[in-house]
């Protein structure tokens, strides 16, 4: 599993940061950074779920 | 893009700053004669008006009828307004920006638009692409990792504010109101420090919120008690002498070199001033009066750390206190409605937050929801630049009240004992509670 984001859908809600630190970062202005590119380590699995369940704006998908 | 602390530039335009009165244009907070009183509303699909006390008791119910058989209302109030209430036409309307402009958000009696793009409280009020340039000024202060340098000061305020809550208590018989003594304070110490104003001025903040927000349009005001002429003293103030706060980085702020416009400087200003204080106030208060009648969700809160992050959103969705409003530029249709340039229409994020067709069990409080694409801050590019500090706010006085206050109840069993305010951002600004158990806490 892994996750795609789109930046420019990206309107810094934070819910991905707040929910999976792993996962994703925020730039100095809120907006969300990918921090994994390629498949997620399984016990991540469930925090990239979430992170996609929670985004406002559809910025992040979740590809099994 | 820099802040500088040099001195103005050759010329000096800021010597000349001008408050918004010194203009044709009309703000909310101008000297005015109000109409008077709003009569009642005949028909809530045909007549709508959010600024009426039936409203705000009662604004839950109104969103339920609507989204379920109107789904957009109207009036001829204000001028001409619409309340498309199902959250996929309040979704489309937060991202046309070319259909919908923010030159005007709190609809109001004076007919009070701004002028695009700018508007008169950037960026709230721009529209793109001058909207982008604003709104990243504001960003980093408000970024969350710089918010969470705040949060050790608002955890103290948040505990003196108890400590002298819980010691009133104890001489009422357990009574006191939650949100004159606690929750309305909160927000306006956090953004008192951030402005570099003093925080003994709450007073003075809320009676501009009261007048702009509330019953906007509605209230008299004297020539020599606007927010302009508050705000102007503090902007020139730090234009001769820059400290460390907000209004020096923006009244000394550039972009590309070139210096922001006084009109700029004083409505992203008085942006922060007025958007981050009864918009808190107002959820951390419907939140407690949540917990004060469902002590099931403060028992979870008191002994399930690993609910908190969901339980905040939770209350975001189901509180959210804040109603947008754009003014339609070109002609367009919604769900039916057929819109005119000029017409008003709000954006009640809270009720697209209780629709079912977005949330599954919409009309309920899940305090451990785990699928919560609420739109408490906005859908699109005017996402609430101070979500963050909200947030954080919002969070350490939950925790704080309930790691205090072991247990609590509404003081009366009458709803209109707590009172809702009026207007677009919804709240309880009275709410009387009994606390049956507490312990004061310590200082930090």
């Amino acid at each position: 599993m892994r996750i795609q984001f789109e930046r420019d859908a990206c309107q810094g809600h934070n819910r991905c940061y707040l929910l999976a630190p792993e996962i994703f970062d925020v730039d100095d202005e809120g907006y969300a950074v990918l921090r994994i590119d390629g498949d997620l380590p399984p016990e991540l699995e469930e925090k990239g779920r979430l992170a996609a369940d929670n985004c406002p704006e559809y910025a992040i998908t979740v590809i099994d | 893009m820099s802040s500088s602390a040099e001195q103005p530039p050759p010329g000096g335009p800021r010597a000349g700053f001008a408050p918004r009165l010194d203009q044709d244009e009309v703000d909310l907070d101008q000297p005015i004669t109000p109409a008077g009183q709003h009569p009642p509303v005949q028909d809530w699909d045909t007549d709508f008006d959010h600024t009426v006390t039936e409203y705000a008791q009662n604004a839950p119910e109104v969103w339920r009828h609507y989204r379920e058989s109107c789904p957009v209302a109207h009036t001829e109030r204000f001028g001409g307004a619409w309340f498309p209430a199902r959250h996929s036409d309040v979704e489309a309307i937060a991202h046309d920006t070319d259909h919908f402009s923010s030159r005007g958000v709190i609809v109001n009696d004076l007919g009070f638009r701004g002028q695009a793009p700018v508007g008169f409280a950037p960026p709230i009020t721009s529209d793109p692409p001058f909207h982008q340039i604003a709104r990243k000024l504001l960003l980093g202060p408000f970024s969350p990792k710089a918010v969470a340098a705040l949060e050790p000061a608002a955890r103290e305020t948040c505990r003196s504010l108890l400590r002298d809550t819980i010691a009133a208590a104890e001489g009422s018989g357990g009574i006191v109101d939650a949100a004159q003594s606690y929750s309305q304070h909160i927000p306006v110490r956090v953004i008192a420090r951030m402005l570099g104003l003093p925080e003994s001025d709450g007073e003075v903040f809320r009676k501009f919120i009261h007048r702009i927000l509330e019953k906007p349009g509605q209230v008299a005001v004297a020539p020599d008690d606007t927010m302009a002429a508050y705000l102007e003293t503090a902007i020139l103030e730090r234009i001769a002498e820059p400290r460390d706060d907000l209004i020096s980085y923006l009244a000394h702020a550039d972009v590309d070199g070139v210096p922001l416009t006084p009109d700029h400087v004083f409505g992203s200003i008085a942006l922060l001033l007025i958007a981050g204080i009864d918009t808190t106030w107002s959820a951390i208060g419907s939140s407690l009066w949540h917990l004060a009648q469902n002590p099931e969700h403060h028992e979870r809160l008191r002994n399930d750390p690993e609910v908190w992050p969901f339980a905040i959103e939770e209350f975001l969705r189901y509180y959210a206190p804040v109603t947008m409003a754009r003014v339609v530029e070109e002609p367009v249709t919604v769900n039916g409605a057929e819109m005119d340039p000029g017409d008003w229409v709000l954006l009640p994020f809270p009720s697209a937050n209780r629709d079912s067709e977005a949330f599954d069990d919409a009309e309920e409080f899940v305090i451990d929801r785990k699928r919560n694409r609420h739109a408490a801050f906005g859908l699109g590019i005017h996402r609430c630049a101070g979500s963050n500090l909200a947030r954080m706010e919002l969070r350490v006085a939950l925790k704080e009240w309930v790691d205090a206050v072991e247990s609590f109840e509404l003081a009366s069993d009458d709803p209109d004992a707590v009172r809702w305010a009026t207007g677009q951002v919804r709240g309880p600004r009275e709410l009387p509670v009994r606390i049956l158990a507490a312990t004061a806490p310590e200082p930090t």
